[in-house]
């Protein structure tokens, strides 16, 4: 089987797997980075919206640019960094230390790595309904890459599952898109986002309907319309349906870091609810019990693309550092520093909660109990 | 004005988003291409799984024990939901396999069979 080499194989070619890619490059090695889409950028180019944060993180800037900015970055690193898209690493084989891609569908080659950052990101989560399976019932992101990246219209009428960050950005850009919005109904007694988020939508109209949810899908082949009601405090429907007329149901009830690999490769994981699942233990070089193997951005805890594009930046250096290549002296300390001022906020002291529990001083004697 | 229009139907229009206050769509070019034997337009180097919701196509696949009907879900590769038979290969996803002019995308029933390892093509 045909095998390929390279120092640095960064998996995942988003907002923390570039921003990996061009900091180790900076540094001088050679990196390989592989994304399963078909385009890089991961979940920036599907932004539309300007970006909170800091300004060293672009904040003022649509996460689309951003993307832009990354990839010009890398672009200037392009005699050492060689980039595989429409590739999917579809494993990892602790015993021969090797990893095995697929390019489309029917191309299987190997890759060997002497170090590995694990950039994959996160995949949605889905809620309990009859008929959730129907098509029309779509992810937050997938509703995002149909309207955002090709220019597809994802429906006429939407339901929105779900007020937090997401719901809200993206209830307020299939308005932008010319989708109407029938509603957004949000479990919890309070909206999840940002007021200034919701503040747009509701300006627009659109009800955001706290302790509700949807019942069931309608629909025989296809959406059709939601059943809708009140929940209690135990999340039991309660109160008169409502129904909705839809043809299509966006779910944005969270996320879960994918984490598969960092489990192949033997890396200490631990569930933190903080973090929205099971992550790897790392330390301050967002190294992971297994010497060989880092984590970044969503796949180390669900958080926001500018905190991923700094855990990126960390992961990128110390790779980089431990292939003997020479790093700025406390430029990890700097980052660091960065990191600390993006989780300042509500949002952020649950991020520091549930990095306080995954994070080693070091890896001798760190069971961590 | 609001008849019905199923995939491939005459003067039928893809559903794209022709304005928006932020984003230029920078379509490449756009070819015919196969579903279910019926001539459809999309533009090629994106994703199948596009094509076919902009020409109003829903049911990617049915499901081998229930019956169910799936379509596009994740649009990362990652949930199975959009798996088709495309140029007699099963189980691609098409939400990550580039459109190319000319390919015979078909609705897959069940599991689908995998391709003769002597000839490299579907057996049925």
């Amino acid at each position: 089987m045909k095998q390929t080499a390279t120092e640095v194989l960064v998996i995942g070619g988003g907002a923390a797997g570039l921003s990996a890619a061009a900091e180790a490059a900076s540094a001088g090695a050679k990196v390989l980075v592989v994304e399963s889409d078909l385009r890089l950028g991961g979940q920036l180019i599907k932004q539309t919206h300007k970006f909170f944060g800091s300004k060293d993180e672009y904040a003022g800037t649509r996460g689309f640019k951003i993307a832009d900015i990354l990839l010009n970055e890398i672009d200037s690193f392009k005699d050492s960094v060689s980039i595989l898209q429409n590739t999917t690493v579809t494993g990892y084989y602790i015993e021969d230390d090797t990893f095995t891609a697929m390019r489309g569908e029917e191309e299987v080659f190997q890759i060997k790595s002497q170090k590995t950052i694990i950039a994959t990101g996160a995949q949605e989560r889905l809620i309990p309904f009859p008929n959730n399976d129907l098509p029309g019932v779509y992810g937050a992101g997938a509703v995002q890459t149909l309207m955002n990246v090709y220019g597809v219209l994802p429906g006429k009428r939407v339901l929105m599952i779900g007020a937090g960050n997401i719901g809200l950005i993206v209830s307020y850009q299939l308005m932008q898109a010319g989708v109407e919005v029938a509603a957004i109904v949000e479990a919890g007694p309070r909206i999840g986002g940002y007021w200034v988020h919701a503040a747009k939508i509701r300006r627009l109209g659109v009800p955001i309907l706290l302790r509700h949810s949807i019942k069931k899908a309608l629909g025989e082949d296809v959406v059709t319309g939601a059943v809708i009601t009140g929940l209690n405090e135990k999340f039991e429907h309660v109160g008169p349906e409502e129904e909705i007329e839809c043809d299509l149901i966006c779910i944005a009830v969270g996320l879960s870091p994918t984490t598969e690999l960092l489990s192949q490769a033997g890396c200490k994981m631990m569930y933190v609810p903080q973090l929205c699942g099971n992550v790897a233990q790392r330390d301050r070089t967002m190294r992971t019990s297994n010497p060989g193997f880092y984590t970044a951005g969503d796949a180390s805890g669900i958080e926001e693309a500018s905190a991923a594009m700094v855990e990126g930046r960390i992961a990128g250096l110390s790779a980089a550092a431990s292939l003997g290549y020479p790093t700025e002296h406390g430029k990890i300390d700097e980052y660091w520093g960065r990191l600390e001022s993006l989780r300042m906020g509500e949002a952020g002291a649950r991020i520091c909660q549930g990095i306080e529990c995954v994070l080693v001083k070091g890896w001798e004697g760190a069971s961590h109990e | 004005m609001d008849e019905k229009v199923g995939p491939g139907g005459k003067g039928h229009e893809l559903a794209l988003i022709e304005e928006h206050p932020i984003l230029d769509f920078d379509h490449g070019e756009k070819v015919r291409f196969f579903f279910d034997g019926k001539e459809l337009e999309g533009f090629e180097g994106e994703p199948i799984s596009m094509a076919l919701h902009a020409n109003g196509v829903r049911i990617y696949r049915e499901t081998a024990e229930m019956h169910r009907p799936r379509g596009f879900f994740c649009a990362i590769g990652k949930c199975s939901s959009c798996f088709m038979i495309v140029d007699g290969v099963p189980n691609v996803r098409t939400c990550i396999t580039p459109l190319k002019a000319g390919m015979e995308v078909e609705t897959q029933h069940g599991k689908g069979n995998v391709p003769d390892s002597n000839d490299g093509r579907a057996c049925s």
